[in-house]
């Protein structure tokens, strides 16, 4: 029996712990604990203007608040009848790009690259491929806050659409950034090759939206690998949530069977053929095969969705022309739910809203909520695997296992410590 | 000698953070200058003070963040809340105007064990240095308490409304051109007016400026036709907490 413990699980957005007690090669005992404060969205959106929404659930998450944002607005637009013009989903698909391209560059190079270079962060890494790999993340950033007017937590997503129409003229020059750093992600196959990662499959359900018109990010039907198919309004009719007492994050299952993986290995498993030639091709040079059953294969899929992500911001842009990006509604009660792709997943948004435009409920379900029992399903079946080694080199695995998934776990409750403990 | 520095988390969306590592490939220059000792984050060496300068996000709603706040003061030399939710406990505080256990039952099925306080920024229990505000603070004006400190001299942040900077963008005024609820004369500038930039009213996201008229701001309010519950739910958004908000959130 062996007992390891680990601090606080590190490079991962906020506070969890796991605890971990094996038996030979047998777990014992796996509970992933989140100790992250709650903090109530749910209730404090009570009483709340239709309007504060996405305002208000934005803060939810400080990685991902452009999907937050769109969740929210895309459900208070269904509960008031809102059609926005392509030109609005346009640009709410181009500021959904530049939330993904941001995150997945903030994981990839500063949260999981010094898995790969085997340091504790990247501040010790080379300052040139540290300075090639910011400035790809600064171009999700930038047009995250072109279109959005900042950049955390942006401002001009509103109800039926936009305050401001951005100027195409700032678009066109980010093009040309843009250009420059799908270098440096082409660049980077080989930093989250295979090679780099331990060969581990696992069977599980991958859920994501999947869209026949786009690579799915901000509207599409939910589907699996193992048959799931439903719109989004029937997603709390499969989905159920359960509190359990170790985490402040609920866990989410599909009903009648069990834990599922949300993310861009669900995404990229389910919706391949939709990704750039230049992405599929970095997929063949990847050497993990797609759909792949290995969960360390999210980082690749980060990586395919950053260059496809960028071929398809560039086309958006070219085809962008500045016009009105507001549409007039009336305010009307009624309930509904949207979901769009966060970068790690699939997140739901659901308000009932009064005649007189004040939320009475909501749902909110964001996608490490929906991972929380996968991962530990995950460590469940990996840990025998490397039950051999010692406690420091089992923690550290099942740390890189937790952190391919990108946990973000201020938006699960709305650090990660590691305790290992061998019997 | 680096500076040393501490990166700390408690009650918050990690926003504040990310919004430091916008300043990205600015990051090799200030590491030049500084050390992260501390910044979970980022990084997983995880050094124990002491630190020279200790930024610190996220409200305080547990009792273990109290006794984590003051241990990291007791290490700190400059202790700097970094945004909201740190100076006045943000939007998580606008909770506190609801009864604990009704909230605790709206979000978990079973409540009891979920172990929470009413919501404070970091002042409620631990002396502060610097205070930055903003949800998020912008990057310049992190850039400018590292500098500061760096320096050895007082940072420089704005005290006056976001009404100064908006003039500066020659924006028109929303709240007294086109009669709309606009909370920039009563709110710390540092933003650049980013939201009236785009066309949206200011939502106070920087929390009170150093001497607001909140009576005439208001009385402005309800000239424009808000009710008295609009004008509270915009006092008790970003920083109803703040002393100088709380009077107003008794109207």
């Amino acid at each position: 029996m062996k007992t390891v413990r680990i601090g606080y699980l590190t490079r991962v957005e906020g506070k969890a712990e796991l605890d971990l007690t094996i038996d030979g090669e047998e777990v014992k005992d796996l509970k992933l604990k989140i100790y992250e404060e709650p903090r109530f969205f749910e209730a404090l959106l009570i009483g709340r203007s239709f309007e504060e929404a996405v305002e208000l659930t934005s803060r939810i998450c400080g990685i991902c608040y452009v999907t937050h944002q769109l969740s929210s607005v895309r459900a208070v637009e269904k509960v008031l009848g809102v059609e926005v013009n392509d030109r609005i989903r346009l640009l709410r698909r181009l500021i959904a790009i530049g939330g993904i391209i941001s995150s997945h560059c903030l994981h990839l190079y500063l949260l999981a690259l010094p898995d790969v270079l085997g340091l504790p962060d990247v501040f010790t890494a080379d300052p040139k491929l540290l300075v090639k790999a910011l400035r790809l993340k600064a171009v999700g950033d930038k047009l995250v806050e072109l279109i959005g007017g900042r950049g955390v937590h942006p401002v001009s997503i509103v109800v039926g659409g936009f305050t401001y129409t951005p100027p195409k003229d700032k678009l066109m020059e980010l093009a040309q950034s843009l250009k420059e750093a799908k270098k440096t992600a082409v660049e980077s196959v080989p930093l989250f090759s295979a090679d780099k990662f331990p060969k581990f499959e696992v069977d599980c359900e991958r859920v994501a939206l999947s869209n026949p018109e786009e690579y799915a990010i901000n509207e599409g039907r939910v589907k699996s690998n193992k048959g799931l198919d439903i719109s989004e309004d029937e997603f709390r009719a499969f989905i159920e949530e359960t509190q359990v007492p170790h985490s402040t994050a609920k866990h989410s299952k599909v009903k009648g069977r069990g834990s599922y993986m949300v993310g861009p290995l669900s995404r990229v498993n389910l919706n391949f053929s939709q990704l750039s030639d230049d992405a599929r091709e970095a997929a063949e040079a990847s050497g993990f095969k797609f759909p792949s059953s290995n969960p360390f294969a999210a980082n690749m899929a980060r990586l395919l969705e950053v260059i496809s992500l960028i071929d398809e911001a560039l086309e958006l842009i070219d085809a962008y022309r500045e016009g009105p990006v507001r549409v007039p509604f009336q305010v009307k009660g009624g309930s509904a739910g949207a979901i769009t792709e966060a970068p790690r997943g699939m997140n739901y948004h659901w308000y009932s809203i009064g005649d007189d435009g004040l939320i009475k409920a909501a749902d909110i379900s964001p996608p490490t909520c929906q991972n929380a029992r996968r991962v530990e399903d995950d460590l469940r079946e990996y840990v025998p695997t490397i039950a051999h080694l010692s406690e420091k080199e089992i923690a550290s695995r099942c740390a890189m296992l937790i952190r391919a998934y990108d946990p973000c776990i201020s938006c699960a409750v709305h650090s990660i410590e590691v305790k290992v403990k061998k019997l | 000698m680096k500076l040393k520095v501490g990166v700390f988390k408690f009650t918050s969306c990690s926003g504040c953070q990310v919004e430091l590592i916008r300043m990205n490939e600015q990051l090799p220059e200030l590491l030049n200058l500084v050390e992260f000792k501390y910044w979970a984050m980022a990084s997983s060496k995880l050094e124990d003070g002491p630190y020279d300068l200790a930024l610190v996000e996220g409200a305080i709603s547990t009792p273990e963040c109290i006794e984590e706040v003051k241990a990291i003061r007791e290490k700190s030399r400059v202790l700097v809340a970094l945004g909201d939710c740190a100076v006045t406990g943000g939007v998580p505080s606008i909770r506190n105007w609801m009864s604990q256990r009704e909230a605790e039952t709206i979000v978990y099925p079973k409540p009891g064990c979920i172990r929470s306080t009413r919501v404070y920024g970091i002042d409620e229990y631990v002396k502060v240095d610097y205070y930055l505000k903003g949800c998020p603070p912008r990057l310049e004006n992190i850039l400018e308490v590292f500098k500061a400190v760096i320096l050895g001299v007082k940072p420089r942040l704005r005290q006056h409304p976001v009404c100064v900077e908006c003039k500066f963008y020659e924006n028109e005024c929303l709240l007294t051109t086109y009669k709309q609820p606009c909370m920039g004369p009563v709110t710390a500038a540092g933003c650049g007016a980013i939201c009236p930039n785009v066309g949206r009213v200011c939502e106070g996201c920087y929390g009170p400026m150093s001497d607001p008229n909140i009576a005439s701001m208001v009385e402005r309010l309800k000239e424009i036709g808000l009710s008295d519950d609009e004008i509270l739910r915009k006092f008790r958004k970003y920083a109803g907490m703040s002393k100088l908000y709380r009077e107003v959130a008794k109207l």
